[in-house]
This record gives structure tokens, C-alpha cells and sequence, in this order.
């Protein structure tokens, strides 16, 4: 999953997408999310990562996850799907 | 030792749109509703299991002395009648006896329901079109009030005040335009056309039946005061008129019921808080007409009230747990929840409020609500705005003790339990929840379709 190079993200969790205009409001776990995904990380990175960081396990973090990137994709958020390494 | 973890919400990202906000801003139903009259929602549903049903007494006795203080401080003689129809659950029916109401009753069933519950038979009206012969028996035996609906209950009514050689307290249903649509012209006699002093007068010429009162109900989740007033000034005119032709007093005026409660009907602009009248709106429109009406102070008659939806919903919630998650073709979120139409039969006609009852951030995602059933008429909400909700969290349905815990289905899943949190914050189970046994102890299997092989 490649996010879109030139999103702009701010702290409290506001994202612009200056190619179409349209902005979008996160949490704090989707704004750290696409920070990973723009920094290039692999499905499983951000699995460990927020596994580590948040009280939640292996299986509701996945669930979540792919309903979150779907929704990137859905907002056309994303360049385009790559095959992921694991 | 690792550092604590940070509290987990599911990522949710929103677009945001300009220029949709209508002038009262958006919508703040996602305020958590964690506790119910200090017992937090959590242990209730651990403690009862989910979903569930619960009453606040303490909403319900103070609801219906808001609306008696409306009326009483307008008009010297009100009489308020539970309407069974509306939560014929016996301790929410106790709960308004012991306020002083008395009981209306629409069907044999809900009449022994009131008399079980120590009704004085006196003290009970008898509405509705139904009334088989041996109920109209009871009701006249116990001296009961009944409401005539038609020219063949009437005259079965005279029938047996002649066998029984009784004299039954009978009013007469009117029906009439009071400018609102549609006109409840199938219960009752008409006022505009004559079928009403068609009535009167056959019951008064007869001398079979006492003429004690006169009923009128002019609709449901009525948002206009208004209607009352004209409903109150026409039965007060025809009240007047029998005294002037027959010399005789009528001893009561019914104003029925209708009275809409805070819910939001299904397309209102205006959320119901701010569309509904209040009791004093009600209570200044019927009250004004009656006392303006012409009656000598003597004569005035009681005003009874059977008002039923007003005084329960807003004390009744239903608590639920979330089953699942998942998207829609179209990207949007559906959240299938352990309750669905067939215990919340309000939800087809209002967006009911519903707040999840655990603290969450701001962030929140516009969703669907399904219940459990596979069906697809299963909405509880089109449309909502909810923090994101998983798997087990709890939300709590606002405004729900009008007709749930009457119109409820016993289809697909069994009901739930009903509780009562008392004036002192104690919970008391008035509902068992069903069981299979519940279920099935009224059935009947023929001994050749016991048994089978496959």
C-alpha cells in the first residue's frame, strides 16, 4: 500500500489531499497509521508497533487495520496497492 | 516491568464537508451514557444480560407529576387513567396507580390486568371497538366506565342492561375534525355529521344506561395543542347541549391520550426536544377551552386523561451490546447490535437517540445500526454519528418505554428482561427474560409428528 507522496498531515490529526482539495479528519491511531505508511512500512510493522504501544491484541488490530487502509483507498488516498513483503 | 500500554480506539478517518450543517449545528448524541439512575450500564447488563430493558421509576413518577401539576393548577377536577395499551408491564401500571391514575383498558386481557392489579372495577375504562358479551357482562357487573365505539355495542350494551337488570355507566366515543390529518374517524361516532347526538340520543331516550361521560381521541403523537383545544370546546359544546335537551349533567369530559413525547419522528426537521409541546402547552389549550366552554362552576365536569406515551417513553431505555463491524458496498460503516426491530418496534417510525455508554474520544464515524435478525427490514438507524464502536462496547436507547414492551415479537430471539431501578437507586427485575419453555409450553405436538429419522 503506497499512500499518496504529497498528503499533508498535522498533529491533531487533519489530513489534505491538495490533488483533489479534499480534507479528512483522524485519530490519533489512524493519523499514526499513515505516518507509518508514508514512512513506507509493511502491514506487519504496524501490527507490532501499535501492539506494542496500545492496549489491543493480534486479531481486533487486524480487523481494524484492513478496514482502515480500505478506507484510505476508498477516499483515494492511495497511488496505488503494492504487494506487501512480510 | 514494560510501561503501561495506551488506551486502544479503532482508526477512523472521516472526509469532512462544508456548507451540510443546518443552523442548529450538528448533533451531539454520542455523549456516553454510562449510568442509569447511579447504576452503571456495564453491571447491569453483566448482572442482567444484554439486551435489556430498563425503567427509571424515578423518571416515570416525576413525568407524570410534571404533567398533573400542568393540569391541576389549570383546572379544579383531573382524573389521569393509565393506558394499559401503551406498558402493560404490572409494576410500570403499579407505579402510576400509586400516583393516583386509574386504569384504561382496551381488550378483556388488559381489563383482568387492571382488576388483577387491584384496579377497583369503578375506577376502570373500558375503550376500544372489541368488547365480547361476557366482557360487557364483567365490566357492567363491576360498575365499570364503558366507552361505546359503535351502534352494535350499544345496543348489545342495552341487551344486557335489560337481562342483568342493570344500569351501565356508558360514554360515547366522538370522533370530529379538529383541523389535523388524518381524522381518527373509525373509532367512534362522528360529531360534525350527527352520529354522535344519534347516540346520545338513543341512550338518553332509553333510560337502559347511564350517560356519564364523553370520550374523545383525536390522534397519536399529536404536535399541535391546538387540536385539543378545538376537541375540548366541541364535546364541551355537546355536553351543554344534553343539559340544555335532557336536564342532565355529564359528569366527565375524556380527552384521550396523543400527547407526543420528546422522541423524533422518522424526516422532523426539528429534533423531538424541540418539537414536542410540553405538558403546560397541552394542559393550556384543553383547559382554557373547557373553562371558556360556558359551564356553571357546579357543573364543571372532570376532565380524565389517558395520555400514555408522553408519560412513559422517556423513562424506559433499552441497553445493548455490539456484535459486529463491517462496511457496506458503498464504504459505509454498519454496526449489527444484540437488539433489532423486534423488541424496539419505535425504531420504523423514530431516529430513536442512541448514545454508546462507555467514554470515548472525540473522533466519530457516520454508521448504519442493524439488529440481529436476518432480515433486512433490521434498521435501527439509517443514519447516525457514533464514536467507533467494537465488538462488546455498550450503547444505550433513549426514550423507549412507550409501546416496546407492548408491540414487541417474540421472532427469531427470545425477549428480553425488563428492569425497574427504584426512587433509591436499588434494580428489581419486573420481567423475567424469555425462554425456550416460555416459548413452547403452549404448544402442542401431535404424538405421530414425534418422532422421525433422517
Amino acid at each position: 500500500m503506497k499512500l499518496k507522496k504529497n498528503l499533508a498531515l498535522s498533529d491533531s490529526g487533519f489530513v489534505f489531499d491538495p490533488s483533489t482539495g479534499d480534507s479528512f479528519s483522524t485519530n490519533p491511531i489512524g493519523l499514526e497509521i499513515i505516518r507509518m505508511l508514508k514512512e513506507g512500512k509493511t502491514a506487519n510493522d504496524i501490527k507490532s508497533q501499535i501492539i506494542k504501544t496500545y492496549m489491543t491484541d493480534d486479531v481486533s488490530f487486524e480487523k481494524d487495520y484492513y478496514d482502515f487502509v480500505n478506507m484510505l483507498s476508498k477516499h483515494n488516498l492511495v497511488e496505488g496497492v503494492e504487494k506487501e513483503k512480510n | 516491568m514494560s510501561a503501561k500500554k495506551l488506551q486502544y480506539e479503532r482508526p477512523v478517518i472521516q472526509k469532512l464537508n462544508v456548507g451540510l450543517m443546518n443552523k442548529f449545528g450538528t448533533r451531539t448524541e454520542y455523549t456516553p451514557l454510562t449510568h442509569i439512575d447511579g447504576n452503571s450500564v456495564r453491571d447491569l447488563l453483566g448482572k442482567f444480560g444484554s439486551p435489556l430493558f430498563v425503567i427509571s421509576e424515578r423518571t416515570l413518577r416525576r413525568t407524570f407529576r410534571d404533567a398533573n401539576r400542568a393540569f391541576k393548577t389549570r383546572y379544579p377536577k383531573v382524573q389521569f387513567a393509565w393506558s394499559y395499551k401503551t406498558n402493560y408491564v404490572n409494576a410500570v401500571c403499579n407505579a402510576f396507580h400509586q400516583e393516583g391514575s386509574w386504569a384504561e383498558v382496551v381488550s378483556g386481557f388488559e381489563y383482568q390486568k387492571a382488576l388483577n392489579n387491584g384496579v377497583p372495577g369503578n375506577k376502570i375504562i373500558f375503550n376500544g371497538p372489541d368488547k365480547t358479551e361476557a366482557e360487557l357482562k364483567l365490566a357492567i357487573a363491576n360498575n365499570s366506565m364503558i366507552h361505546i365505539d359503535h351502534l352494535d355495542e350499544l345496543y348489545l350494551i342495552k341487551e344486557i342492561a335489560v337481562e342483568s337488570n342493570k344500569k351501565p355507566r356508558v360514554a360515547i366515543r366522538v370522533n370530529m375534525d379538529t383541523g389535523v390529518y388524518p381524522m381518527w374517524d373509525r373509532f367512534g361516532f362522528n360529531y360534525e355529521n350527527g352520529q354522535a347526538w344519534d347516540a346520545i340520543n338513543k341512550i338518553l331516550l332509553n333510560d337502559k344506561m347511564e350517560l356519564v361521560g364523553l370520550h374523545s381521541h383525536i390522534g397519536t403523537f399529536m404536535l399541535t395543542p391546538s387540536a385539543y383545544g378545538m376537541a375540548a370546546s366541541k364535546l364541551s359544546h355537546l355536553a351543554l347541549e344534553i343539559k340544555k335537551k335532557y336536564k342532565k349533567n355529564i359528569q366527565y369530559i375524556d380527552m384521550g391520550g396523543g400527547f407526543a413525547s420528546k422522541n423524533t419522528l422518522k424526516g422532523s426537521y426539528l429534533q423531538g426536544i424541540d418539537a414536542s409541546p410540553t405538558f403546560d402547552q397541552f394542559a393550556e389549550s384543553i383547559c382554557t377551552s373547557i373553562l371558556n366552554a360556558g359551564f356553571t362552576e357546579t357543573d364543571l365536569p372532570l376532565l380524565i386523561l389517558e395520555t400514555g406515551r408522553a408519560l412513559i417513553d422517556e423513562a424506559g431505555y433499552l441497553l445493548g451490546s455490539v456484535i459486529s463491524n463491517k462496511r457496506l458496498s458503498d464504504g459505509r460503516r454498519a454496526t449489527i447490535l444484540d437488539f433489532g426491530v423486534n423488541i424496539l418496534f419505535t425504531s420504523f417510525w423514530y431516529d430513536h437517540k442512541i448514545s454508546p455508554a462507555q467514554e470515548f474520544s472525540q473522533y466519530t464515524e457516520d454508521a448504519v445500526l442493524y439488529g440481529p435478525l436476518c432480515m433486512n427490514i433490521d434498521v435501527i438507524r439509517e443514519n447516525i454519528t457514533l464514536p467507533p464502536l467494537k465488538r462488546d462496547d455498550h450503547v444505550v436507547v433513549h426514550s423507549v418505554g412507550a409501546y416496546n414492551m407492548t408491540q414487541w415479537m417474540q421472532f427469531i430471539a427470545l425477549r428480553p428482561a425488563i428492569v425497574m431501578i427504584d426512587m433509591k437507586g436499588d434494580s428489581h427485575i419486573i420481567r423475567k427474560r424469555e425462554t425456550l419453555d416460555s416459548i413452547e409450553k403452549d404448544e402442542v405436538l401431535p404424538k405421530y409428528l414425534k418422532d422421525f429419522k433422517l
